[in-house]
Formats: C-alpha cells, structure tokens, sequence
C-alpha cells in the first residue's frame, strides 16, 4: 500500500480548488456605492449628455464621484461612501428634473470586480433582502373573479348567439364557478343548440343533461381556466413591472409564483407606505371616436399624441374593462404586424353601435396613468422636494374605423415595435384583475447591514472554533481536515456566486451549520484509521482502509441529509430556501473536499514512503 | 461493564468482507489498543423509559400548550422599531390601546431600544387594511410619542399564506420522514429503516415538546432548524446502522447484544466528536448570529444534542426489540446463480 494519488487525480483537486478560488474572488472586492439613471418609460434615453449633467451638478455640489459610465441605457456613477450617496442622491435628482424627460435616480451598489475575472463571468453573490434591506411583497391575484367574470360575459354572449340563430331558450345561467347551464323547451332546440354553440365555442366541454328540462351544460375546460388564468396574471405581472420601475429601484424582481401569486422584491426601499401607493394604482383605458372638425368646443377634449394634440369626443365609446385581451399578430394578407383586441360582449354591441355609422372617422385609445411628479419649491429659503400626484393622459392610438367593429377587431398599418408597445399599453391599461397583498416584508437597511456583520462572525467564530479543535484533536490530519475545510467554504461560496444563488441570513446559518457538519466526513474517516492502527494495521493499510471503508457510509449519511434539503427546498419560502440551498451545495462540496482533497493531502504527505508512525 | 478486548469476540476473517480486506497480515496481528467496549445495552430499557418519558410529557405539552406559532403561521403583522432612549413597553401597550388595536404582544428585541409589537389580524379592519396595519402602527406609535421611532424590519403574513405554510411544513415533514424511510430500508433493511424513523420521530417531538413547554416563538427558521435536525440525527443513526450491519457481517461470535454494544463503542469516539463541532458552531450562531437567528439555533442544538443520545440509544434499541439477527443480514446469494436447475 503506497497511497499515491495518480496524477489525474490531483489534478482534478487542484483544477477544481483553483477555479473555486476564481469564483469566489469577486466576493472579497467590496462593491462601490452607486447612483443609477434611466429614463422612466422607453421614450427617454440615457446619454452621455445626461451623464454629463449628472458629473456636473455632483462637482458643483462638492460631492466626489468617479466611473461614470453608460451601462444597457443606464448612467451609472460610483461614489466613495453612503454618506455622499444620500446627498448625492437629492443633488442628482434635482438636476436631472430639469432636464427635459422624466429621468428615475436609484441608490444601488456597483460590484468591483476585476475586469479579467469579469471576462470569466466571476460575479460576487447575491445578496437577499435580509442582508440588503428592502421590502418584499407577496400579491395574490384573485382569479376567481377573473373567471367569473369571463363566464358572465359568456353568458350575455351565448344569449346573443342563441337569439341570432333562433333559437328559443327558456333561461341561461351559471350554476356553478365556470360552468353554464342553458334550458331549452324541447329535445330538437336544445340539440340545435348545441350544434351551434359547439361551432362558436371552443372553449367549452358541453354535455346534454334531462333534468325536468332539456338542457345543455357547458363547462370551461380545464386547458380554457388555465389561459385565461395565466393571461391575467401576467397582465398584472406587466401593470406590476410598470409601477415599479416608477419607484427607482436598481434591481426589482417581479415573478410569478405559483398559480396565483406573484413576488415583488424591492431591494433598498425603506417606506413600504409608498412603495404600496405606487403599486396600487392602476391604469384606465378609453376609446373616444375623434372629434368632427366642426364640433362645439364644449364637446371635445385634446389630449397629447405623439407630441400633436388630437381633439376627441367627450363622450366614451367604451371603457378599458371592456377589454378582455390585446396581442400582436399578423395580418394574414399582408403579413404585416397589427394589434388583436378582444371585448367582451357588452363592450363588443357598444363598440358596433358607435362604429357602424362612423365608417372613415377615426377612433382614439386614451391611456390614463396615475404618476407622481417631483417639484421643487422655495419653503423659508430652502428648496424643497415636494412629490405631487397627476393624472397623465395620452393618445395611444388614432385609426380609421374600416368596418363596423364588433367583439373582435384588429388595429393594422402598424411597425413591428409599435405593434408591441401598443399590446402592452392596451393589456396594462385594460382593467387588470384584482390583487391584493399576501405578505409583505420590510427590513431596513440598518438591519441588513448588520446581518451581515453578525453572520460574518458567526462563521468566523465558528470556522476558527472548528479549525482549532480539528488540529488538537487529530494533529497531522487534523491540519489536513482543515485545509479541506477551508476549501469546502471556498468552493461553496465559488458555487454559489457562480449559479446565481442569492445569500440570505437563514443561508449564513447554513454555512454555519455545513461548517460543523462537513467536518464529520473527516471524523469519520479518521476514526476509522485510529482504529485500524489500534486493530495492529500498517499506518499505510490503515490510511487506505479508513477512507475506503468510511466512504459508503459517508455518502449514505449525506444523501440522506441532501433527501432533507431538498424537501426544504421545495416547502420553503425566500430566506428557508436559502438555507437549503447553501446546505445542499455544502454537502456535495464537503463530500468533494473531505473525501478526495484530504486523501490527496494526506497522500502528498505520508503516501508513497516507509510510515512507522501517523500523527492522528 | 465489559471490557473485553476487541479480537476476544470478534471474528474479523470474515469471507463476506472479503474484497475490502487489502492487508490481511496487518488484521492478525494483536492489537495494541483495543477498543474499550462498553455495555450500552445494559442501560437499555432505563434509556427506553427516559425516551418514553420525554416523548410522553412532549406531548402532553404539545396538546396542552401547543406550540408558540409565530407569525409566519398564524398571520398577523410584526413591527420592530428602534427608539432613541430606551423603551417603556408598558406605555407603547397604552398607546397601541389608545390607538384601537387589539391583542397586541409588545417586548424588547435584545436592547432596551429595541420594540417587537406583533398583532393579529383585526377584525375591525378589511383585508386591505389589515396588510396596511404595520404602517398605521408606526404611525400610531411616532404620533403618540415625539421621540423619533425609526423602523428596523415590518411583516405582515396574509391568513391564507400562513395557513399554507403550516400544512407546508407538516407535509414536508411527513414526507421527509417517508422519503428517508424508504431509502434506508432500500439500502439496509426494514428494521433499520423502522428504527431510523422511530429516532427521527423521537427526536422532533421532544424537541417540539421543549419549544412548548419554555413557550418559545415556532416560525419558518425554526421549522428549518427541525428539518435540519432530522438530516443530522439521521446522519448519526445512519453512522451507527452502518457500523452494526457491518459487524454483523463480520463477527462471527457473540449475541446480537454484544454485536451492538461493540458497534456503538467503536462509532462513539466519531459521534461525539462531530457533535461537539456542530454544537460548537451552533452556540457560535446562538451568542454571535443576533436576535433572528437565535430560535433557529436553539431548535439545532437541542435537536442535535437530542439526536446523538437517540442515534446511540433509540435506533439500537429499537432493532434489539425488533430482534434484530445476522439472518437479517445475510448478503443475498443470487438465486439459481450456481443451484443446478430442476427441469421437468
């Protein structure tokens, strides 16, 4: 027994130890406080003359800055400490208030990563809110009124289409959520009808039921709930995205959770107050048919277009909640894009009855949005920042009615871009569902900071605890245990950089915690060659025995703890899926460094030579 | 307590074992320390009793008292604000209640600055409301005193989430239970697997039972610690399954008792060791990781110190009430693999 590695393998616990080093650099450079700016909707852009106003009133502030740089459409300055930031932040947005456009100013963080381990895609970890500090909402998105909804339109619509076919019922209605019931007189009508509502609507299961009366049942089917489900969930997911780059947060998450749920992080925002006025206010839609050139002023209203003003009727056509759906497509004969709008019934007769006599004149979509608006006011000699509310509103389409609009029409002649634009105008603007908040959390920015610092000790302490009673306790290999250790911390702090992971407080616990228990691989095997020596083994037999023979156990006895991980994984919520993600990572990690890194120090020291003695 | 040797009972030419033995001279050669074998199972049935005792008063406290649920599964909203000077907790109850709140918990959170005000839905309010109540108490609260409150973290949890997360956690629970049952049986055998769980078991409920009886708040990172728990005292009783299954195997002489005793004797330097290093960062995590933390460590180091008397005492027990055998163990010899074959 020489207990030499052969070389691939060392290459393999040097190769995977050097890039874990490259990873998890990034992670010891701090990152550089920051000021972002962007413009608050597509239309304003970034550009170096922003930039320069931005350089010029910090220098005339006296505020030092350094960096500037444009990044994705953004203008990016780093500042030396967070003092500077908060003052800096004021300066900033006053200057870019006066340029013309409305410009977003977000506190973030700016990573210092070398530029060479930048090209290797090293990035330093995430930071969850916990350690950051921000506010975390969970909304809920009431579907089940989404879907009563649609099935009362549907019912207003299946009475239409019975009348227009002549078909006579004797009542229609919902019995149940998304199921509608149509009674008929007699076998042949109602048989009829289902002929003819089977060819109008797909998105029903109909079934021919005899109960007292000949009656048809028609259920949405489970495909049909699902779409409409999840189209008014990311409609709400669109209306959420919008409210909240209006906030000026550098980095917000919006995601859907679930059926009917969806996650909204805000990183560094301190007043949940605002944070839930901005994202509870919803934006309207109205179609207005354009005013004849003749019309009394006391019937018209202007509104901004495109920077023209356009004069539209008073009087609405028809509101946003009318609109069931708005998406691109392409015209079949053209194949040019072209915007589908879908209304519901009531929306669809009053649409037809505005439209069938006004073929050639043009219709107007008015998009209203609620905003606020910063001014600036002299208040006993010094200059204030006041925050107004406003209603914007604006044009967002003018076209020529060429039919009779019903339920259903399309709006053509348009440029790929603004084909899509308008969609997301229309579906954020239409009525979106109802949504209210699940859970929300708020920590401020104190308490992040000092998470970090409490966890920071925690795993020092608890490293250097560790370490110590590792080498008093196994000596040599005690001193091999510990480098794995150290490795395992750098290899999972490298992994977790690397996918992206985001760190939270129950996460440092987690690292804590694979520090403790990492080390028990070791201890294990370790034990085990104690005792093969005790047992009269050659110290050589018994460093082989004790690795080989502890190996099934050490994996039995980790799977089973990764088996435990992973099912917290998946019940968890933010911060304990954090956890679970740095004890899982940690125990492949530690199962890697513990077992191959150690047998490959332990090698490099008493392999290949006469043993009489192990210091163990 | 005997203190045999450890070639005095065990046989270790085993030809089951065959192909890991390297060093066959080496394994003859006397011993220079044997192990100190001791006789844990003499102390078995005290140990069951202790257990037994332990599981059953958890579980009077559990249905007694039930568990401190915190905010995370009862709903409700928490607010932790930060004073200038320190605190009257007793005037913050007066203004919550001038306010018009109801059933408000008001304590310090690790300074005399520091307030944790934790409230339950109000029934007087509406759902919207009810998610804006952390605001309207900071509100309260900074117009009642002209001291400035500053807002170190709020949380409200909607009762359907909380609710949610509680059937989340129990059925995690319960899964992770079956999962690790079913695997273990799968690479052991039935009666390890039984005895896992019955550790398993007997470890979350007393350390449940201790959350109920000192009254201590069970929220999410609890609940993590718990299912920590189980991953570490599964590891231990796994550690020592593997040791038993392997003597088993090996030693030719001696009843199932002493098999046990042997097996436990040999892991417990390694059970104790790996304990002490959990438990050492644990109370580095208890007296350095800040307030937030502080439950989650607690439950692991009641769990972990729970759980390395229960991988010593409670798995082995139970597969000594099980009457565990070396038949259990026996390799399997593939069938009709070297049988001549019977043909009609």
């Amino acid at each position: 027994m020489i207990n030499k590695y052969p070389i691939w393998k060392n290459l393999i616990v040097v190769g995977a130890l050097a890039l874990g080093l490259i990873y998890a650099m990034p992670n010891i450079y701090p990152p550089d406080y920051a000021l972002q700016v962007s413009g608050e909707s597509g239309g304003v852009e970034v550009t170096e003359r922003t930039l320069r106003t931005v350089k010029k009133s910090l220098d005339d502030a006296g505020l030092s800055h350094f960096n500037p740089e444009i990044i994705d459409g953004k203008a990016q300055i780093r500042l030396p400490d967070d003092d500077t930031q908060i003052k800096a932040l004021a300066v900033v947005e006053r200057a870019v208030h006066d340029l013309p456009g409305d410009y977003v100013v977000a506190m973030n963080t700016a990573p210092t990563t070398p530029d060479w381990l930048a090209n290797l895609s090293a990035e330093p970890m995430k930071y969850g809110l916990d350690l950051r500090g921000g506010v975390h909402f969970l909304l809920e998105v009431n579907t089940a009124k989404v879907i009563s909804d649609r099935i009362d339109t549907l019912e207003t619509d299946v009475k239409r289409k019975l009348r227009e076919g002549k078909l006579r019922y004797k009542t229609v209605s919902s019995p149940a959520p998304r199921v509608l019931k149509a009674e008929f007189t007699s076998e042949d009508v109602r048989d009829e009808a289902r002929t003819l509502l089977a060819s109008q609507y797909r998105e029903f299961e109909m079934l021919s039921v005899d109960d007292g009366l000949p009656a048809i049942t028609m259920t949405l089917t489970s495909a049909m709930v699902d779409e409409i489900e999840d189209f008014a969930i990311s409609q709400n997911i669109q209306t959420t995205r919008n409210r909240v780059n209006e906030l000026g947060v550098s980095e917000p998450l919006v995601q859907r959770l679930g059926r009917n749920r969806i996650v909204v992080d805000l990183p560094g925002v301190q007043d949940p107050a605002i944070a839930k006025n901005i994202l509870g206010k919803v934006a309207t839609l109205e179609f207005r048919m354009e005013a004849q050139p003749n019309a009394p002023r006391s019937t018209t209203l202007g509104f901004d277009y495109e920077g023209r003003t356009a004069n539209l009727e008073r009087k609405i056509v028809v509101r946003g909640d009318r609109v069931i759906d708005a998406k691109v497509g392409f015209d079949p004969e053209t194949s040019l894009p072209q915007v589908n709008i879908t209304l519901d019934s009531e929306g669809g007769e009053l649409m037809h009855r505005a439209t069938r006599n006004n073929i050639g004149r043009r219709l107007g979509v008015v998009f209203i949005e609620t905003k606020t608006r910063d001014s600036y006011q002299m208040i006993d000699g010094v200059e204030v920042k006041i925050q107004k509310p406003y209603v914007e509103k604006r044009v967002i389409s003018l076209a020529t009615v060429q039919a009779a609009l019903g339920v259903q029409f399309r709006i053509t002649g348009l440029q790929a871009g603004e084909a899509r634009d308008l969609a997301l105008l229309l579906r954020a603007g239409a009525l979106a569902a109802e949504m209210f908040i699940a859970e929300e959390r708020t920590v401020g920015a104190s308490l992040g900071q000092e998470n970090i610092e409490l966890g920071a000790i925690s795993v020092t302490v608890g490293l250097g605890l560790v370490l110590l009673f590792m080498l008093v306790y196994f000596k040599v290999f005690g001193i091999a245990a510990n480098i794995a250790l150290v490795a395992n911390l750098v290899l999972l702090i490298a992994v977790m950089s690397s996918i992206g992971a985001t760190l939270t407080l129950p996460g440092i616990a987690g690292i804590v915690l694979t520090v403790g228990m990492a080390v028990d691989a070791n201890v294990l095997i370790f034990s085990r060659i104690r005792e093969e020596i005790a047992n009269g083994m050659s110290p050589q037999g018994a460093i082989n025995a004790g690795f080989e023979r502890a190996f099934v156990t050490i994996f039995d006895a980790n799977l089973t703890t990764l088996i435990v991980a992973v099912i917290l994984y998946s019940i968890g919520t933010g911060p304990v899926k954090g956890f679970a993600i740095t004890l899982s990572i940690g125990i492949l990690t530690s199962m890697f460094t513990a077992i191959m890194g150690t047998r490959a120090i332990i090698n490099l020291i008493y392999g290949g030579r006469n043993v009489k003695k192990l210091a163990i | 307590m005997a203190e045999n040797s450890m070639s005095d009972n065990a046989s270790l030419n085993n030809p089951a074992n065959g192909g890991a033995e390297t060093d066959q001279e080496a394994w003859r050669r006397t011993p220079k320390k044997p192990v100190k074998i001791i006789d844990f199972m003499k102390y078995r049935k005290i140990a069951a009793s202790i257990s037994l005792l332990l599981v059953i008063a958890s579980a009077i406290s559990l249905g007694i008292n039930q568990l401190e649920w915190g905010l995370d599964f009862t709903g409700g909203t928490l607010v932790e604000v930060v004073y200038e000077q320190a605190a009257d907790p007793e005037e913050i109850r007066r203004q919550l209640d001038n306010a018009g709140y109801d059933g408000h918990v008001v304590q310090y959170f690790g300074s005399e600055r520091d307030v944790l005000v934790r409230m339950p839905p109000q029934k007087a309010l509406d759902a919207a409301q009810n998610a804006r109540l952390g605001d309207s108490i900071i509100d309260a609260l900074r117009t009642a005193t002209n001291a400035d409150v500053s807002l170190r973290r709020s949380e409200f949890v909607g009762p359907a989430v909380g609710e949610e997360l509680a059937n989340q956690g129990g059925l995690g629970m319960l899964t992770a239970l079956a999962l690790v049952m079913l695997y273990i049986a799968f690479r052991f055998q039935l009666k390890f697997a039984f005895g896992a769980v019955v550790a398993l078991f007997h470890d979350v409920v007393i350390t449940l039972g201790i959350f109920s009886i000192a009254r201590w708040d069970f929220d999410l990172t609890v609940l993590a610690a718990l299912l920590a728990v189980i991953g570490y005292s599964l590891n231990d009783t796994i550690v020592v399954s593997d040791r038993i299954r392997e003597n088993f195997r090996k030693v030719r002489k001696g009843n199932s008792f002493e098999v046990i005793n042997l097996s436990l004797s040999q892991t417990l330097g390694r059970t104790i060791v790996t304990s002490l290093t959990t438990l050492l960062v644990l109370f580095a995590l208890f007296f350095l990781g800040g307030e937030l933390i502080r439950g989650f460590a607690i439950g692991l180091i009641i769990g972990v110190g729970v759980g390395t008397y229960s991988s010593i005492y409670v798995a082995a027990n139970v597969l000594v009430a099980l009457n565990i055998s070396k038949e259990d163990l026996a390799i399997p010899i593939k069938e009709g693999a070297e049988d001549p074959d019977l043909v009609v």
